[in-house]
C-alpha cells in the first residue's frame, strides 16, 4: 500500500523529481534571503516583482529579442563553420594537423577577451556580440565534429564502397548519423555558452539586450532587478534547449532506444 | 575460352605491413559458376575475396572483373546501426536508379525471402539476433540482383537448418540469373553443397595448395553425396596439412 503510494506519487514521474529539485533551490534561496537580507539576496518574491516591473516598463521584450538575435546568430555561424571544417578535418590528416592547434589556441582565449577585441573592431554595432559568440563557440563545435568524422566505422565505409553507394548517400547515411552522436551534445553546450557570451558582450557594448539591462541594474545598485534579468536569461536558454535542441536530438537518436545502457 | 567472360586473377600477391598474406594466386571463375575458397583462418581468404571484389588493390598481379553489379556479404554483418533492417537492405540499392519507394518495397520482399517478416523489417540492428543480422546482410546483397556475389562466411552464424535454407536460397537465385559466386568458408560441407570448384589456401603466406572440382550438379547433391565428398576431400594430403590445426578426422 505504502509502496504503491510512493511509486504513484513520487517515483512515477521524472517531472516530479525535477520539480522537487527546483523547489529545493527556491527554498534555499528564501533561507539565504532571510539570513542575509534584501540587499545581498532579495527574496524570490521581490525578484518576481522586479521582473514584473521590467516587463511593465516595456524593456523586457526588446531585450529578449536583441539577446536572442545576438546569441543565435553567433551560434548559427559557429555551427555551420565549425561542423563543416570539423567534418573535413576529421577525414583529412593535413587539414586536421593544420586546424587543430588553431582551434585549441582559440579555445584558450578567454571569452571576455573576444568581447573586448570585437568591441574595438566592430564598435557598438550588433556585429560585436555575434562575432564574439561565433569565435568563442566555433572551436567547441569544430572539436566535436572532428572527433565524430574521425571515428566513422571503417567497416561501414568499406561496405558502402562495396555496394557502390553514391557520395550523397554515403554522407547522409554513413557519416552524418555517426557525427551527429558527437555533435548534438556539443551543440547543447555550445548553445548555453552562446547566451553567456552574448550577454557579456552586451553588458560591455551598451547596445541593448539583456546584458545592457544588467549593466543598468548594476548602475542602480538594484539586486532584485539584476536577479530578474538572470532569470530571463536562464528561462530563454531552457526554452530554446527544450524546443529546438531536444526535439532534434530525439529525432536523430530514435534508433538508440533500447540499446544497452540507454534509458528508453 | 574467352578471357572476358570470367573472373580471373593471375599472379596475385598481397601483404600487410611487410607480412606476405597471399602469394602467386591463379584463379579463373567462368561466368555463372561457383568457386569456394577454403583454408585455415588467418590464411588470407578474406583478403583474397576483397581483392577479387575490387575492394583492395593487390600489391602484385592482375584481376579481370567483367561484372557490373558486384555484391558482398561480409564476415561481420556491417549493418548501419541507425537504420532499420528494411533501411539497411534499401541502402544497398542507393546506387541504383530505383526511387525510394521501390527500393523500400524491394527491400521488404527480399527480407521476406530470407525469413524476416514485416514485424522484423522495422527493427534496428541492435534489436536483432546475430543470425537475423546475418540474414539482413544476405538480403542486402541479393536485393541488388548482383552478377557477381562474394560471400565471406555468409552462413556461419546460422544454425544448421537455417544455414541450409539460406544456401538453398543463394543457389536457386544464382542458377536462375546466372550469378557468379565466390564464397569463403571454413566449412567443407558448405563448399561441397554449393561450389563447382574449390581452392584450398595454405597458412601464411596463402598459396593455392589444392584445386578440387565437384562434378555433380548442385541441385542433385544429397546428404549422402555431401558426406562422401567430404570424406574424399578430407583424405587429400594437402588439405589435411592446410587444415591440420582445425580438422580432426
Amino acid at each position: 500500500m505504502a509502496n504503491n503510494f510512493w511509486r504513484g506519487h513520487v517515483g512515477g514521474g521524472e517531472r516530479l523529481w525535477a520539480a522537487l529539485g527546483l523547489a529545493a533551490v527556491v527554498a534555499l534561496w528564501e533561507i539565504g534571503h532571510r539570513a542575509y537580507g534584501n540587499f545581498v539576496l532579495p527574496s524570490p518574491l521581490s525578484t518576481l516583482t522586479a521582473l514584473g516591473h521590467v516587463a511593465a516598463s516595456g524593456d523586457l521584450w526588446p531585450a529578449v529579442v536583441t539577446t536572442a538575435r545576438d546569441a543565435l546568430s553567433g551560434f548559427l555561424v559557429a555551427t555551420l563553420v565549425g561542423s563543416l571544417l570539423g567534418g573535413i578535418a576529421g577525414r583529412s590528416m593535413p587539414v586536421r594537423a593544420m586546424l587543430q592547434p588553431i582551434a585549441t589556441m582559440l579555445i584558450g582565449v578567454p571569452a571576455i577577451a573576444w568581447v573586448v577585441l570585437s568591441l574595438l573592431w566592430f564598435g557598438g554595432s550588433g556585429l560585436a556580440a555575434t562575432f564574439s559568440v561565433a569565435v568563442a563557440v566555433g572551436p567547441v563545435v569544430f572539436a566535436a565534429a572532428t572527433q565524430g568524422a574521425r571515428t566513422v566505422d571503417g567497416g561501414l565505409r568499406t561496405m558502402a564502397r562495396a555496394f557502390r553507394v553514391p557520395l550523397g548517400a554515403m554522407i547522409a547515411d554513413v557519416y552524418l548519423p555517426h557525427v551527429l552522436s558527437y555533435l548534438l551534445p556539443a551543440l547543447g553546450t555550445a548553445l548555453a555558452m552562446s547566451w553567456k557570451v552574448a550577454v557579456m558582450a552586451e553588458l560591455l557594448s551598451g547596445a541593448g539586450g539583456i546584458g545592457d539591462g544588467l549593466a543598468a541594474a548594476r548602475a542602480e545598485v538594484d539586486t532584485a532587478k539584476t536577479m530578474a534579468w538572470v532569470i530571463v536569461v536562464v528561462a530563454l536558454l531552457l526554452v530554446v534547449d527544450r524546443l529546438v535542441i531536444e526535439p532534434v536530438r530525439r529525432y536523430f537518436e530514435t534508433w538508440r532506444r533500447g540499446l544497452p545502457g540507454e534509458v528508453a | 575460352m574467352s578471357q572476358e567472360d570470367a573472373l580471373s586473377a593471375s599472379g596475385v600477391g598481397h601483404g600487410f605491413a611487410g607480412v606476405r598474406v597471399l602469394d602467386d594466386i591463379e584463379i579463373r571463375v567462368p561466368r555463372g559458376s561457383v568457386l569456394a575458397i577454403l583454408g585455415p583462418s588467418g590464411g588470407g581468404k578474406t583478403t583474397l575475396l576483397h581483392i577479387l571484389g575490387g575492394l583492395l588493390a593487390p600489391d602484385a598481379g592482375r584481376v579481370e572483373r567483367p561484372f557490373e553489379r558486384p555484391a558482398f556479404v561480409f564476415q561481420d554483418p556491417l549493418l548501419l546501426p541507425w537504420r532499420t533492417a528494411r533501411g539497411n537492405v534499401a541502402f544497398g540499392l542507393a546506387g541504383t536508379r530505383l526511387v525510394r519507394a521501390d527500393r523500400l518495397s524491394r527491400a521488404r520482399s527480399m527480407l521476406v525471402k530470407v525469413g524476416l517478416g514485416h514485424g522484423d523489417a522495422g527493427l534496428y540492428p541492435h534489436q536483432l539476433s546475430g543470425g537475423m543480422k546475418k540474414r539482413v546482410s544476405l538480403a542486402r546483397a541479393l536485393a541488388v540482383e548482383p552478377d557477381l556475389l562474394l560471400l565471406d562466411e555468409a552462413f556461419s552464424a546460422l544454425d544448421v537448418g537455417l544455414s541450409r535454407e539460406m544456401q538453398q536460397l543463394v543457389r536457386l537465385d544464382a542458377q536462375e540469373r546466372g550469378v557468379t559466386i565466390v564464397l569463403v568458408t571454413h566449412d567443407l560441407s558448405e563448399a561441397v553443397r554449393l561450389a563447382d570448384e574449390a581452392i584450398v589456401l595454405s597458412g601464411r603466406p596463402g598459396r593455392i595448395v589444392a584445386r578440387l572440382s565437384i562434378e555433380r550438379p548442385a541441385r542433385l547433391r544429397d546428404d549422402a553425396f555431401v558426406e562422401a565428398e567430404i570424406r574424399r576431400i578430407a583424405a587429400i594430403e594437402a588439405i589435411r596439412d592446410a587444415f591440420r590445426p582445425t580438422l580432426s578426422i
